[in-house]
């Protein structure tokens, strides 16, 4: 089973005091093999969980996570330091829904072409574009177009301004095409209206 | 005589079910935090809804063949290849109405009047009346928490009578987590050959284990002629209310059990068995990830237990805890009703047998958030229950 490959595994562990306690950690120095390599295949999927369960709920204390996930409570917190220092962590926030709370806001995803420069490549124009800061996003993409960038705006004028005035006239972009967000369904991995409640019943056997 | 007087023994003699009368005090109640819940708190994965909706759109609404469709029923053999276990979806391989049908079948074609059944207990609540609805005295062999609620192979034997036929096993189990070990499973099969027992074994919950993998009894050389394998969509895919389970057996075997079936179910419901096929074949991934979230709330809700004094053993398999909760001083009814007045529901541990009285089943099929909620509120409750 592939789930086992990301799981610790349990070996013999009692139940008694740490019951499920720290067994993320000491089972895998009992492991055979070589043991330094083990350990950094550990630090990295340990790494990649306490990032997913941040990711889910940023919220989350480091004691949970590290409850969640059966290692020391410092070890986590000592991760997340470290995560936060390497700006691998670069911020805590919410998934809102503005459509509900700021009927105003308009967002706008704008396909760019530009002529890439010499030494550079595209990252000088994606530098002067994402200086703005109405623009939220800036991505390098494949396909037809180079740069995908994500522009918010009190209203269209406002958008439609600053695509004509400042994203055209930037030497080297050749091209852009606007597209307006009339709603979203669905933004990293949430889904904004979900029908889809608890049908269960409260004690089944 | 009166009408009651009139209907069958038998059924007026089953005892209603332990949770019924639960879950009518529980669903009374506001803002509980359920953790009395014995299915997935996840949806059934998108890819699987689509590939039924899928089959209906394509009229995919008759009958299908006694057995199953063999396109589902291949998708099981291979599956169950991962398991060691090797059945011939032709003729090996019956799909029922959920594990509950495969449950019932089995017991109806394995027993006659005056049979004993051995159910280790503390376990799911349905062998014992189908036990008795198939004619067979059930017999409890209890397990204990200080062997994890394995089932030990010294109370197995001295459980064997003349009349014993056979023995049921629910591992992963559901209330108490327990799986059985590879020398658990090798001990146990000894007995039962040496005995010429059969065995039912409900393996419902195999997926779900955590850092070991379930080891089927059926696996074991000479086992697989006498086992019938009961397993099923509900728990690792999340597909309870789908109702599509299968047992695997011998061929002799599953071609009585079918005459029970094609007599009284005909076959199990068409789309739901193309919703299977795809989630055998294409929901691995979905499965995984539910597993993920299942023991990093496993290890919350232990560590979260045993830290406000209700001591934990660790549960390797299924999504229960299931805490010893005789330091309040209560008994698992006491316990689960007086902690329904601060807001969470558990299971009192008695209604899966005697062996059962001084524990509460704490499901953590529910969200990391929720459960965290849960241990405070029952933190609360259990201080206030202690004796000084």
């Amino acid at each position: 089973m592939s789930s086992d490959s990301h799981r610790p595994q349990a070996g013999s562990q009692q139940a008694g005091p740490h019951p499920a306690g720290s067994h993320h950690l000491e089972a895998h120095h009992e492991a055979a093999g070589d043991p330094s390599r083990r350990e950094c295949a550990h630090d990295q999927r340990l790494r990649l969980s306490v990032l997913q369960l941040l990711h889910e709920n940023s919220r989350r204390s480091p004691e949970t996570i590290a409850d969640m996930l059966g290692v020391p409570h410092e070890v986590v917190a000592r991760l997340i330091r470290q995560l936060e220092e390497e700006k691998v962590i670069l911020r805590y926030s919410a998934v809102i829904n503005w459509d509900k709370v700021d009927a105003n806001r308009v967002t706008a995803v704008i396909d760019v072409r530009v002529t890439p420069q010499r030494e550079f490549g595209f990252d000088a124009i994606a530098e002067r574009i994402y200086r703005f800061p109405e623009v939220r996003s800036v991505s390098l993409v494949s396909g037809t177009y180079d740069l995908q960038v994500v522009v918010e705006g009190r209203n269209l004028k406002q958008v439609a301004q600053f695509v004509s005035e400042k994203l055209s006239t930037i030497e080297h972009v050749t091209a852009t095409t606007t597209h307006f967000l009339l709603k979203t369904y669905k933004a990293d991995g949430v889904i904004f209206d979900d029908q889809e409640g608890d049908q269960r019943l409260v004690v089944t056997p | 005589m009166s009408k009651l007087e009139r209907l069958s023994p038998v059924v007026r003699g089953l005892p209603p079910s332990g949770i019924r009368r639960f879950f009518d005090l529980a669903s009374q109640m506001k803002d509980v935090i359920s953790l009395g819940v014995g299915e997935p708190d996840f949806v059934t994965p998108w890819r699987v809804r689509e590939a039924a909706v899928y089959a209906l759109e394509r009229g995919f609404t008759s009958y299908t063949s006694n057995y199953g469709l063999p396109a589902l029923r291949e998708a099981i053999a291979e599956y169950l290849e991962g398991f060691d276990l090797h059945y011939d979806p032709a003729h090996e391989i019956l799909v029922t109405l959920g594990g509950s049908e495969s449950i019932d079948l089995a017991l109806r074609t394995l027993v006659c009047p005056g049979d004993e059944v051995l159910i280790p207990e503390p376990t799911y609540v349905s062998y014992r009346p189908c036990a008795i609805l198939a004619g067979a005295t059930p017999v409890a062999v209890p397990t204990t928490v200080e062997d994890e609620f394995r089932l030990a192979p010294d109370r197995l034997r001295a459980a064997i009578t003349p009349r014993t036929k056979a023995l049921v096993l629910c591992y992963p189990n559901n209330p108490t987590g327990a799986i059985l070990t590879e020398e658990d499973v090798q001990a146990i099969a000894r007995i039962v050959m040496e005995h010429d027992l059969f065995v039912v074994s409900d393996e419902i919950y195999a997926e779900l284990t955590y850092g070991r993998r379930h080891v089927s009894i059926a696996a074991v050389p000479g086992m697989k002629e006498r086992t019938i394998v009961i397993n099923g969509m509900s728990k690792a895919f999340a597909m309870t209310g789908w109702r599509i389970g299968y047992c695997a057996a011998p061929r002799d075997l599953i071609e009585e059990m079918v005459k029970i079936h094609q007599y009284t179910i005909m076959c199990a419901p068409s789309m739901g068995q193309v919703a299977a096929v795809e989630a055998l074949r294409h929901g691995q991934a979905d499965k995984d990830r539910m597993v993920e979230k299942y023991d990093q709330r496993r290890r919350l809700i232990v560590k979260g237990l045993n830290d406000i004094g209700l001591r934990c053993h660790e549960p390797r398999g299924a999504f229960y805890a299931f805490p010893d909760i005789r330091s309040t001083g209560l008994s698992s009814e006491e316990f689960a009703e007086r902690l329904l007045a601060y807001g969470v529901a558990v299971v009192p541990g008695n209604v899966f047998g005697a062996a059962g009285e001084g524990f509460v089943r704490c499901s953590y099929a529910t969200s990391a958030e929720q459960i965290e909620r849960a241990l405070e509120r029952m933190a609360r409750f259990v201080q206030a229950v202690r004796p000084v």
